[in-house]
């Protein structure tokens, strides 16, 4: 099976581009600050990008872009106008976001992006490790939006449809709930992920009723995404969704939960998935929330 | 007398926010790599477990008859991955800062001294903290060394 068609059986296509696909419009002076389309690199250590990255493309960073700065919660609309009227973003821009490891900083960029309706939002499929592995060309020149560049519109940012809060989930318990971390932070073993103890609670354990399904499960050994059929192997055979139900998917912060977020609602067509940022950083530290070990 | 790290915070406080970043890839594109004695027996070196990407690190103690516990000279080691950027950047700072010195003025490094590079509001303060556990995983090696000679 070719990339290609790969793609073109999930449920929403349109929503991921491949690494020939991007390097045609590189070529062809279709990407870049006020061009058709935007690249976007979104990775978890800020600096990668700087070390070389795919020509034309800007960087976007999750805590200095997309987080508030003060409070726990993402940029409000002004922040976000600003970000992307310096990147030369404007509303029907295409943007084309890539990352590290298997794009999980990326999906979360989109997620984000998504909270604000930005329309036509994309990933590279298999991301930054992909376009490596391939000898594709980087570099490390930064190109600049033109000083009289249109600028990115204040909208409204709309959580509901996509973003769950704490009271949100607690009124969900007895739906379907996703747990994408490691099966040593959903049994309560571990209090944090393996590596980040920085980001840990109080309780360990899960939120009751929670399937535990490992975000990389969804992805291939080269970052790229499992085919639909793999796809539907795991979340509709194995786990007994269906993409009617209602479902909130949590990690820690929420990042990696966006990953299984972006494979439920554009690979399978799921049509009502919220992604809980609060996770188990808020859950595992709440007072008196049911916790299942 | 400023000392070396004191001497690196100023050069970055004193470029602008976005040439500090550059700044900091020049340390992580510097670092040396591990020698061969450690390079082959990873279990000899601490894992630094509040930088989100692997990194590792060896602390050695000098052993020159004629000079104090204080006086020798401390060799710090790390090894951290290419696709780990600014923690190998850390770690070039704090190499180019420490690694050579005495005893007393490894000690004597202020354990907050990362926070005065100026690089929390380019990078986020949430990531500098892996700068500040390495710095303390440096000295208490460094303690401990010296303590069981």
């Amino acid at each position: 099976m070719t990339d290609t068609t790969k793609i073109a059986e999930y449920a929403h296509p349109e929503r991921l581009v491949t690494t020939d696909w991007l390097a045609e419009q590189i070529a062809a002076g279709a990407t870049g600050p006020g061009k058709s389309i935007v690249i976007l690199e979104s990775d978890e250590d800020v600096l990668l990008y700087d070390t070389g990255h795919i020509p034309t493309a800007r960087g976007l960073d999750w805590h200095q872009d997309l987080n508030d700065p003060v409070a726990r919660d993402y940029v409000d609309s002004e922040q976000l106008a600003a970000v992307l009227t310096a990147r030369g973003i404007s509303r029907d821009t295409t943007l084309v976001i890539y990352g590290d490891k298997s794009n999980w900083w990326a999906a979360y960029a989109l997620w984000v992006l998504t909270l604000f309706g930005h329309e036509d939002v994309r990933l590279l499929d298999g991301g930054r490790a992909k376009w490596i592995e391939e000898g594709r060309e980087l570099t490390r020149e930064v190109p600049q939006a033109a000083e009289a560049s249109e600028a990115y519109p204040v909208v409204e940012r709309d959580d509901a449809p996509i973003r769950a809060f704490k009271d949100d989930v607690l009124a969900h318990l007895g739906k379907p709930l996703v747990d994408v971390r490691s099966p040593g932070e959903f049994t309560g073993e571990l209090l944090h992920m393996p590596d980040y103890p920085q980001e840990g609670a109080m309780r360990g354990g899960h939120i009751p009723g929670a399937k535990s399904v490992p975000w990389a499960r969804a992805a291939n050994e080269d970052g790229t995404f499992k085919s639909r059929a793999d796809l539907e192997a795991i979340y509709l055979d194995e786990q007994g969704l269906t993409p009617t139900d209602e479902v909130v998917a949590y990690c820690r912060i929420g990042e990696r939960s966006s990953h299984t977020w972006f494979v439920l609602t554009h690979l399978l067509g799921f049509e009502n998935v919220r992604n809980y940022d609060g996770s188990w950083t808020e859950w595992g530290n709440a007072v008196r929330v049911p916790i299942e070990k | 007398m400023p000392t070396p790290l004191d001497e690196i915070a100023a050069d970055f406080r004193d470029s602008a926010p976005a040439d500090r970043l550059q700044l900091l890839l020049e340390f992580a594109d510097d670092l040396p790599d591990l020698p061969e004695r450690y390079a082959d027996a990873p279990e000899k070196l601490e894992q630094v477990h509040e930088c989100q990407s692997p990194l590792f690190l060896a602390v050695e103690i000098g052993e020159e008859p004629s000079r104090s516990a204080a006086e020798q000279t401390v060799s710090i080691f790390f090894s951290a991955p290419r696709e780990a950027p600014t923690t190998r950047g850390f770690a070039g700072i704090l190499h180019e800062a420490l690694n050579g010195r005495t005893v007393q003025d490894v000690l004597a490094t202020e354990d907050q001294a990362p926070m005065s590079f100026g690089l929390a509001e380019v990078i986020s303060p949430l990531r500098m903290r892996g700068m500040v556990a390495m710095l303390s995983r440096i000295k208490r090696q460094v303690r401990l060394r010296t303590a069981a000679e």
